[in-house]
Formats: C-alpha cells, sequence, structure tokens
C-alpha cells in the first residue's frame, strides 16, 4: 500500500519502490507508449498483481497474453525463427521465477522486455557457440529458413477460421461427416454409430460436403463447380 | 519441456509445449510476498554491516584513528570505501530486478576512483613522508585474514539477499557484489588499522572481488542465477 499524496506531484513513498517521484515511471513510459500499449499495459499489470496473490487463472491468461508480446520481442532482438519457441519457453521460466520482483507500481512490459532481451541474448550466445561450418557463402545466403515465415500463425488462424464458419454452414449430415471423418479422423463404423447414419449415407455426404466446401473456398471463380452441377446433390442423405 | 515438440507448426506463439508450460506453471502458482524496492534492501544491508562495525568498535584504537583521519588521503580513502560499499550495494540490488535501468553500474565507478586513488597514495606514503608507519609482514597478514573473514561473510549475507530477486546479469550483480562487500571490509578496517599505508590492502581487496566472481564462474554463473 503506497503512502502516497495523489494531488500534484510529490514524493512518495511505497514499500515495493522506495521513495518514488509519484507515479513518475509509469507516466514517463505511458508517454512513450501507444493508447493500445497502455492498455495492454495496465492488463497485464493488474494480471501479474493478481498472480502474485496466488491467482492461478489471471496467471495463466498473462502468460498466454504475454506469449506474442514475447515472441514479437525475440524476433526484434534478432532471435532466428527457428529458437524462438525455445526463448519464449527460457522467458515463460524467468517470468515465473522473477514474479515476485515486479513491482504493479511500475508498468509491466519494460519488465518484461527486459527479461525477454537477456534470455535472446543467451539463446543468441549459446547458439553462437556452437560450431558451425559454412564452406559455400552462396549457399548460406540462398539456404531457405526451416522456421515459420513471418504472419504464417495469423494466416493459419484466418485459414482456419473461414474453413470453420463454411463448414457450419452445410447441411446438418454433411457438418457431420465432415466433422467426424475428415477433421475428426475417425472410421466410417465409429461415425455410423455416433450419428445413427448407414456408411453409404456417410460416404455420400462427405463427398457432397467437399465438393461444396470446393465451391466455397475455391480460389477463383474458374475453378468453381459449374451451375448445372450444383443444382444436384446438395442435400443430405 | 521441450520447445521442439511444437516446432513444425509454431510461429513462436501457437504451439501445444507452449499450452503444456503454460498449464504447469499456471497450476504449479503459489503466492508470493513482493519483494520490497532494491534501495530499502540496499539499506537494509548497509544497516546489518553498521551494526557490525557498531560492535566491533568498542575494540578499536580511536586515538591512532583521529590521527590517521587527520591526513587527508587516509581520510579520502576511508570515505571512498564508505561510498563504494553503499553505491555497490544499491547497484548491485537494482541489477537484480529486471526493468531497472543498467546505468546503476555505474553509480559505485567515482567512489571507486576516489578509493583507489586515495588509497594508491599510500604506496608513496613511505617516500613521500618520511617516517610512516609502514606494515610488515605479519601486520599484512593480519589485514589480510581481517579482510577475507570479514569480505566473505558480508559477500555471502549480499547473495542470499539477492537470490531472492533475478539478476540477468548474474556475474555483473557478482563483481557488483564483490565490490560492495570489499569496501565495506576495507571500511570497518580503519578503526584497526595499525599503520598508514593502505597499498597492500588495495591489492587485497583486489583478491577479495576476483574470489567472489571466480565462485560464482565456478558455480557455472548458478550462484546468482538461481533455477531458471
Amino acid at each position: 500500500m503506497a503512502f502516497a499524496v495523489p494531488a500534484g506531484p510529490s514524493f512518495a513513498y511505497d514499500p515495493a519502490s522506495g521513495f518514488v517521484w509519484h507515479g513518475a515511471a509509469r507516466r514517463l513510459t505511458e508517454r512513450r507508449m501507444t493508447p493500445d500499449r497502455t492498455i495492454l499495459d495496465q492488463t497485464l499489470a493488474s494480471a501479474m498483481a493478481a498472480a502474485q496473490g496466488g491467482d492461478g487463472e489471471a496467471y495463466r491468461r498473462l502468460l498466454r497474453d504475454c506469449l506474442p508480446v514475447i515472441a514479437g520481442m525475440a524476433r526484434t532482438q534478432g532471435v532466428r525463427p527457428d529458437a524462438v519457441d525455445d526463448v519464449v519457453q527460457d522467458v515463460l521460466l524467468t517470468i515465473h521465477r522473477a514474479r515476485a520482483t515486479y513491482d504493479p507500481a511500475r508498468p509491466f512490459l519494460p519488465w518484461l522486455r527486459a527479461i525477454t532481451q537477456r534470455r535472446a541474448i543467451d539463446r543468441m550466445r549459446r547458439a553462437g557457440r556452437r560450431p558451425q561450418e559454412v564452406h559455400d557463402p552462396i549457399a548460406y545466403e540462398t539456404r531457405a529458413d526451416s522456421g515459420p515465415a513471418p504472419g504464417q500463425g495469423l494466416e493459419s488462424r484466418d485459414r482456419a477460421r473461414i474453413l470453420a464458419e463454411a463448414v457450419a454452414a452445410l447441411p446438418e449430415g454433411q457438418r457431420q461427416a465432415v466433422e467426424h471423418l475428415a477433421l475428426g479422423e475417425r472410421s466410417l463404423d465409429e461415425t455410423a454409430e455416433l450419428t445413427g447414419r448407414s456408411k453409404g449415407a456417410l460416404k455420400v455426404n462427405l463427398h457432397r460436403a467437399l465438393k461444396a466446401l470446393r465451391r466455397t473456398l475455391g480460389p477463383n471463380p474458374d475453378e468453381r463447380t459449374p451451375g448445372h452441377e450444383r443444382e444436384r446433390g446438395t442435400h443430405d442423405v | 519441456m521441450s520447445a521442439n515438440e511444437g516446432r513444425t507448426m509454431s510461429d513462436g506463439v501457437h504451439s501445444p509445449s507452449h499450452d503444456r508450460l503454460v498449464d504447469a506453471l499456471a497450476g504449479d502458482l503459489k503466492p508470493v510476498r513482493r519483494l520490497p524496492a532494491p534501495s530499502l534492501r540496499a539499506l537494509t544491508w548497509c544497516a546489518a554491516v553498521f551494526g557490525v562495525g557498531l560492535v566491533a568498535m568498542p575494540f578499536a584504537d580511536l586515538d591512532a584513528l583521529h590521527i590517521r583521519m587527520a591526513v587527508p588521503d587516509l581520510r579520502y580513502a576511508a570515505l571512498g570505501a564508505v561510498l563504494t560499499a553503499v553505491t555497490a550495494a544499491l547497484a548491485a540490488f537494482q541489477t537484480s530486478v529486471p526493468g531497472r535501468s543498467a546505468l546503476w553500474v555505474l553509480a559505485p565507478v567515482l567512489p571507486a576512483a576516489l578509493w583507489i586513488g586515495a588509497s594508491g597514495m599510500g604506496c608513496l606514503r613511505g617516500w613521500v613522508v618520511p617516517g610512516t608507519d609502514l606494515p610488515d609482514a605479519h601486520e599484512v597478514g593480519g589485514c589480510f585474514a581481517f579482510l577475507l573473514s570479514v569480505s566473505v561473510p558480508f559477500s555471502l549475507g549480499l547473495v542470499l539477499m539477492l537470490r531472492r530477486a533475478c539478476p540477468l546479469r548474474p556475474n555483473l550483480t557478482a563483481a557488483l557484489v564483490g565490490l560492495s562487500a570489499a569496501a565495506a571490509a576495507a571500511a570497518l578496517l580503519v578503526p584497526f588499522h595499525p599503520h598508514d599505508a593502505t597499498a597492500t590492502d588495495l591489492a587485497l581487496h583486489g583478491v577479495a572481488v576476483g574470489l567472489v566472481i571466480v565462485v560464482n564462474r565456478l558455480a557455472g554463473g548458478r550462484l546468482l542465477a538461481g533455477k531458471r
């Protein structure tokens, strides 16, 4: 609990911060942040304060919210894409160990950035110590990166959302066939037992569902099914 | 848990291994007592050292101390040692908390320069001021034993306090620990010093600082880094 005088600029004593220019650290950092960033910082700061009190759910949310922030900071630091996961996990472990050092009167993101930068540097140093032999500079320059491409996560999330919407729009029988047979990778017997439909009907429904999905999600109009084919076989069996 | 498990699909954010780690950490969560401010913790350590000094004061030769403090370079060396102990401790506690400015490392530079510079003058005392009371081999051994027996417990105390935080640069923090403990030992030695020259002390302080850093390095940087 801070013994601070809120009106006007003043020195305040906080057992966690010592003598501080009241709110100065947070104000200085907030001035440099965009409004979205400030909201994110405040959200993370309050979640960490709750986690210090033992709130496991707030802590889980905090760590999940931190994942993209840490990954972005690690990439900015120059960590190779295939090493970002390791840095993220190192940072999560360090956050867990250092959580008592976080002072909720101060902004959260600089605290997180300091940990991430340090762990990224540690990781790059360890990687740098491993012997690497490169005989062909051109091969080195043109080597394909084994890690995911930037923005791949966003794209895959978008694709998953569009596919989920298209599947949800299918008639009931076709949707069940896609969900159980294609997405759930269940056998025809299992699916027949679960849905109460015959195996033949399931096969027909799956075929029609795939055709409908191809029509809905096809990359250009030329690949879409012609109108006369669309007329037949669109309903459930 | 390895990040490799989720590497094929992972973009650094979505990975089953991240999910498992987050669940494990959140499931294992226990309430923690927030650490007091680094400045407050440094002051606590300084107060403990001051308390040790007060307890030892009845055994000091205060008349000789007054005479020695009349000599400017000895006075400045003592002042420099005290200021170095305080600022290095403050810097060590600040660097043990993530997100604090790295510039704190510079805090002990000026006091240490004063301490080392003024102590270095002691080297020349035998030539500059004839009749100075220089130490013999037995006294040098006594000083060494005093400095080691005082700096080692001080260093250990500091390390124990700092381990509760999370020094992200453990070797740097260990160096500051060594500097602070050595300076505190040097400051405590002043009332008990039977002679004027301080160059030998300076060399011994160097050994004490190096000892803490080497011990931390030998421990694989784990003495302060702790378990990640």
